[in-house]
């Protein structure tokens, strides 16, 4: 208990806070000091910035980048790609506002250090595909955080941020945040006139493929905590396509990367018995999305599908075949390096199971679903767009500002900007902190106050799970199973099983209908009630108890949408067996949601989707 | 592959304590080194196998898929700006890989407060810092109010 006594309130005070220190969050730290000359910029992070994120283990490949220098793509062509890619629905105006940003985001990068590779014949960026190239990234992250440490004012690492605070004076407004320190648990009242929220998007909110000691290697970092979405609903901003889970192709066990084998190793994939399988599944494809079927290249869902059904109709395990691509010894160095670059775990995996992709056909899986942002998804909050050209229903004040006034948000906060990866996630910072700026500049002297009620209410409820561990602990002899709390993680896998179970995870083959999402609901309403009897027993499991929060609300989330829009839309994702196929009449729109901080209740609604047209 | 430290190495500077992006590389209170307290929560990224200065962490793949016998060994070398890497297959098999890690010294890249303050102007227009220039073309690309439509494509 000494350390409950020694716990001390520390207020920090600032223009700008952002909080999650990853891609976007240095991206929106950086930028908030170039036009905030004499702003306080406060960036705030669970873990350090040198290693947070999704980009904590590097990259070997930037996936967003334009070449407009040498008139490879333009900001329109990326557009059209990520919006075939989604079936049809991204927020267009910002994916476009990304586009024609990042690429001064990426040469930023090359000039800071990052090591980029090019092609020895044209001098250019070395490219992996259209819009990927390729880089040496192990110290990707370290480099972009000595940016963002050079830009903030201050930079606080090892705080989780719980909740967002609202001002007393003016409703739906932010003015702050709280959190605690996990090393030596004080509570911390962040007060700002601006919050760009830049956390993660969620891992482990389905059942992952390895239940054992392998549950940490996801495909998404375990750390990633839905804290992005978690934030934002609870302040009561509107969300937008969460239902669009992402389910990722990936070399087996290790969820290593396909990007580089697929575009720049020319590796392809075959069933069992080497058989070509995808053209197999077109017709049924087709039944289920029309036209969709037949665009090009074909969508990251619909790919999924066919080899979901391949492997239903028992013709698994997919390999991918690589003996030929790796006769090549440079080509084999890439593909070595791509893993150690990235994903370590799948050089581990090979190495102990003696896969040498010279001599044997890896295989192939899909992962459990995640919700995010950045990747080929596009979940998250509803924010407003670009001034100079976003339709009126998209804009209502400065850009990536959520409906909540002084909210802000990029990376995988931000809904309906699918394909932005790591290089559009710290454009997408730079694009909130530059309005964030403009923003708190216009505010003048009316500025938010945060209610000493609201955080001491909060400060109670944060560290309650501590409390409920110490005092129920001194009832039952030893181990781990109490009647009068619950672990992180008994909650954790409680959850899983549900989303997994009842919202299409991989033991429903991805499938769900209205009764599965309607039982699911009612279960996740008893998990949530029951998170108030959660017990840390330290400071470390102190913060799996609040990730664990912001997990489960994000997944009531997933769940209202995904019973929402009652049509198929992402084959491949999930299936909504009673609504079977994509329903362009009724459901060419954005679904989204707020959440009722009051009453427990979520609104649903419409939203209309805009084309460049083309 | 979770990680591990191996006892006689660390000297528990706690240097994986402070980087681990899952918080999961805590000090034993008994021994005084490190150790992995949850390692169904590794996503073996290796920030803690880089970091450490007595390469006493090492990662032994999860129980659960990977076979014994392998090892993936790095070494981070920021003065020489590279990473090299082992790779030990469980039958004995090795491959050896060495990548850049940055071509700028560490601590060079500039604040931003550092470049020329941005004009008034500058503020509401769309460019961003260190545009147009950094586009490496002559200005920023723009569509014009209308050029979105609603309807099927």
């Amino acid at each position: 208990m000494g350390l409950f006594n020694r716990r001390k309130t520390v207020f920090v005070d600032s223009d700008i806070l952002v909080i999650g220190g990853g891609m976007s969050g240095c991206g929106a730290t950086y930028e908030s000091r170039y036009w905030g000359r004499d702003l306080k910029i406060v960036c705030v992070e669970k873990a350090n910035i040198e290693r947070s994120g999704a980009v904590a283990q590097g990259l070997y490949a930037i996936n967003c980048y334009m070449g407009m220098q040498w008139n490879e793509n333009q900001p329109e062509d990326h557009v059209r790609y990520a919006r075939n890619d989604l079936m049809g629905l991204v927020r267009e105006d910002l994916g476009y506002d990304i586009a024609r940003h990042v690429d001064s985001t990426v040469h930023k990068f090359e000039e800071w250090g990052l090591p980029m590779m090019r092609d020895p014949k044209t001098g250019r960026y070395q490219r992996e595909g259209k819009w990927q190239i390729m880089i040496h990234g192990e110290s990707y992250k370290p480099i972009v955080a000595e940016a963002a440490r050079k830009a903030a004012t201050e930079v606080y690492n090892r705080i989780m941020v719980t909740h967002l605070l609202m001002d007393k004076t003016k409703a739906n407004r932010v003015a702050g945040a709280v959190g605690f320190n996990v090393r030596n648990g004080n509570f911390y009242v962040f007060r700002a006139k601006a919050v760009i929220v830049c956390a993660g998007g969620a891992s482990h909110i389905f059942k992952p493929r390895a239940v054992g000691e392998g549950m940490g290697r996801t495909w998404y970092a375990p750390w990633s905590s839905a804290s992005a979405y978690a934030l934002p609903i609870l302040a009561g901003a509107k969300m937008t396509q969460m239902e669009n889970r992402i389910v990722l192709t990936r070399f087996k066990d290790g969820y290593g990367p396909v990007g580089a084998y697929f575009l720049h190793l020319k590796t392809y994939t075959q069933n069992a018995y080497g058989e070509d399988y995808e053209p197999k599944w077109y017709e049924s494809l087709k039944a289920i999305v029309g036209d969709y079927v037949d665009r090009h290249p074909v969508p990251t869902c619909l790919r999924n599908h066919a080899l979901l059904e391949e492997v239903k109709a028992g013709r698994g395990p997919i390999r991918m075949v690589t003996k030929e691509a790796f006769q090549d010894p440079h080509k084999e160095t890439v593909g070595w390096e791509n893993f150690l670059g990235m994903t370590i775990g799948q050089a581990v995996v090979w190495a102990s199971q003696n896969i040498d992709p010279k001599h044997v056909n890896p295989e192939l899986t899909t992962s459990e679903p995640y919700v995010m942002g950045s990747h080929a998804t596009c979940s998250g909050a509803w924010a407003s767009g670009p001034s100079d050209y976003a339709p009126a229903e998209y804009q209502w004040g400065y850009n990536r500002m959520m409906t909540v006034a002084g909210l802000f948000g990029a990376g995988d906060t931000i809904g309906g900007t699918a394909h932005k990866f790591s290089s559009g996630s710290f454009t997408e910072g730079r694009i909130a902190g530059k309005a964030a700026v403009n923003y708190v500049n216009d505010l003048g002297r009316e500025q938010p106050q945060v209610s000493e009620t609201e955080y001491e209410d909060l400060r109670k409820l944060v560290f309650q799970p501590l409390e409920t561990y110490e005092v129920g602990r001194n009832e039952i002899v030893a181990g781990t199973v109490s009647p009068s709390y619950i672990l992180p993680i008994h909650g954790l896998q409680r959850l899983e099983k549900i989303m997994d179970e009842y919202v299409g995870g991989i033991s429903a083959h991805y499938t769900t209908n209205e009764p599965l999402l309607t039982r699911g609901l009612e279960l996740l309403g008893m998990l949530k009630e029951d998170l108030a009897f959660l017990g840390a027993e330290d400071l470390h499991q102190l913060q799996r108890a609040w990730e664990l929060h912001h997990r489960v609300l994000a997944s009531e989330a997933v769940t209202h949408h995904t019973m929402f829009r009652t049509e198929t839309r992402w084959p491949g994702y999930y299936y909504r067996a009673d609504h079977a196929k994509l329903d362009d009449a009724n459901w060419h729109c954005f679904t989204l949601s707020r959440y009722d901080l009051q009453s427990g209740k979520w609104e649903m609604e419409k939203a209309p989707v805009y084309h460049i047209i083309d | 592959m979770p990680t591990f430290v191996y006892m006689t190495r660390c000297d528990g500077c706690g240097h994986c304590v402070d980087i681990c992006p899952s918080d999961i590389m805590h000090i034993d209170t008994t021994y005084r080194r490190a150790y992995n307290i949850e390692p169904n929560m590794c996503w073996e990224c290796y920030s803690c196998v880089k970091a450490c200065p007595q390469n006493a962490i090492d990662a032994r793949g999860y129980a659960d898929f990977a076979p014994l016998g392998h090892s993936v060994r790095a070494l981070r070398e920021e003065a020489k700006g590279t990473i090299s890497w082992k790779i030990k297959f469980r039958d004995g098999r090795e491959k050896n890989f060495v990548s850049p890690i940055r071509t700028t010294p560490w601590g060079s890249i500039k604040s931003p407060a550092e470049y020329a303050a941005p004009n008034s102007e500058a503020f509401k227009a769309q460019e961003l810092a260190h545009e147009p220039e950094a586009l490496k073309i002559e200005r920023l690309p723009a569509l014009t109010p209308g050029k979105l439509k609603q309807g099927l494509i």
